[in-house]
């Protein structure tokens, strides 16, 4: 990098880095996870690993695509606002264009029998990637009766939206779980403070 | 005023899509139906079409429905919508408040709503099992038992449990819609 690490030179590297990134961004923000962390932990030396561990923590709680969540943080931390502004359109602008060209020509597309008969088959393994990414998130909850409360309220409400037409938001019951969060961690520390 | 419609609809998206894309779909799907910007049956195919376009679910659904709603602007508006507050609240912490997350308060907040995420996740994907498998679309819908896509997911998940037991660590998810995919020619076609 050299004489460039200060000027122009690292917001174009900041950019072409995440547009890279953001062209192999397959198998959704936790499988980059670890290519992040080779290419600005490792190979760049952008942020340390401690901070980076900080950074995913951050991302993953945070609303927001995660790997976009991540860019805008490093890119902030190089370069400021326009640093985070310059990561952030590198790692969308790659799946905005390719999208928006299979936009363009999205009915063609599907006209064709054999990408129509394909695409039948990868909407059944969509349903599994989807059970499967639940299932991660599930596995690292913590088994308490709250937790499992909300989940099975979540879980039973949402099917009973969708099969009875009604018309409640998932953002509910978001919302549902956090106030139940917050319910429990004050009665908690009401219980210590008695001890 | 539809670029107006398709910046809130995804700024709301963006906003409350905790727990990765997926959590997003059930947001999502509810405004985009009820707006009538896609069928449910437009909906489940284009799924399927966005799991092969790298990036974000978010950006790839805003991009799609923005573009037929509204063109290359609509497809803009909509993306900017989705990624805005997330820009924004990343920034926050970035420059604000970096020890945000060492406050109990906010993780007992968040961590309350990864139980509520999870469930949402999942019932994403039953209603959608129950939609393919079984075309329950509402309780009023006939049953209808679609062998050839059973089929598919029996294979799915059969190969992907066989390769965590020898293999020893997950699948790639691209191995698995490509097998679905040449299911799908021989079994659709």
């Amino acid at each position: 990098m050299g004489k460039n690490k200060n000027g122009l030179g690292l917001f174009l590297n900041i950019f072409l880095t995440m547009t890279k990134f953001g062209f192999f961004a397959f198998g959704g923000g936790y499988a980059m996870i670890a290519l992040f962390e080779n290419e600005f932990v490792s190979s760049k030396k952008w942020i340390t690993h401690s901070e980076f561990m900080d950074v995913v923590a951050i991302a993953e709680s945070t609303p927001g695509p995660i790997a976009i969540n991540v860019s805008t943080y490093v890119g902030y931390k190089l370069k400021g606002f326009w640093g985070s502004l310059v990561a952030t359109t590198g790692m969308c602008g790659p799946s905005f264009l390719l999208m928006y060209l299979v936009s363009l020509y999205y009915d063609q597309f599907m006209a064709n029998r054999f990408i129509y008969a394909a695409f039948k088959g990868i909407q059944v393994c969509v349903i599994f990637l989807i059970a499967s990414a639940g299932i991660k998130i599930l596995k690292k909850i913590k088994k308490t009766p709250a937790n499992l409360s909300v989940l099975i309220i979540t879980g039973i409400g949402m099917i009973a939206v969708s099969l009875f037409s009604l018309e409640i938001s998932s953002v509910v019951f978001i919302l549902f779980g956090a106030a139940v969060g917050i319910a429990v961690y004050l009665i908690d520390s009401k219980k210590k403070g008695r001890a | 005023m539809i670029f107006l419609q398709l910046f809130l609809t995804f700024l709301k998206a963006g906003a409350f899509t905790f727990g990765g894309g997926y959590a997003m779909i059930s947001i999502i799907s509810a405004s985009v139906l009820s707006y009538g910007w896609m069928t449910e049956e437009e909906l489940l195919s284009f799924l399927a079409v966005e799991t092969v376009i790298p990036g974000p679910i978010a950006v790839n659904m805003a991009t799609y429905v923005g573009y037929e709603q509204g063109g290359f602007l609509g497809a803009l508006i909509a993306t900017i919508g989705v990624v805005l507050p997330s820009f924004v609240i990343i920034l926050i912490i970035a420059s604000l408040l970096k020890n945000l997350m060492k406050y109990a308060g906010v993780q007992a907040f968040l961590g309350g709503m990864h139980p509520s995420i999870s469930g949402l996740i999942l019932a994403t994907a039953a209603t959608m099992g129950l939609k393919i498998f079984f075309g329950l679309k509402t309780v009023e819908s006939a049953l209808h038992f679609d062998i050839k896509s059973i089929g598919v997911m029996a294979l799915v998940v059969a190969i992907s449990l066989t390769w965590k037991k020898i293999k020893k660590k997950e699948i790639s998810p691209i191995i698995l819609i490509v097998v679905s995919g040449v299911m799908g020619i021989i079994l659709f076609l």
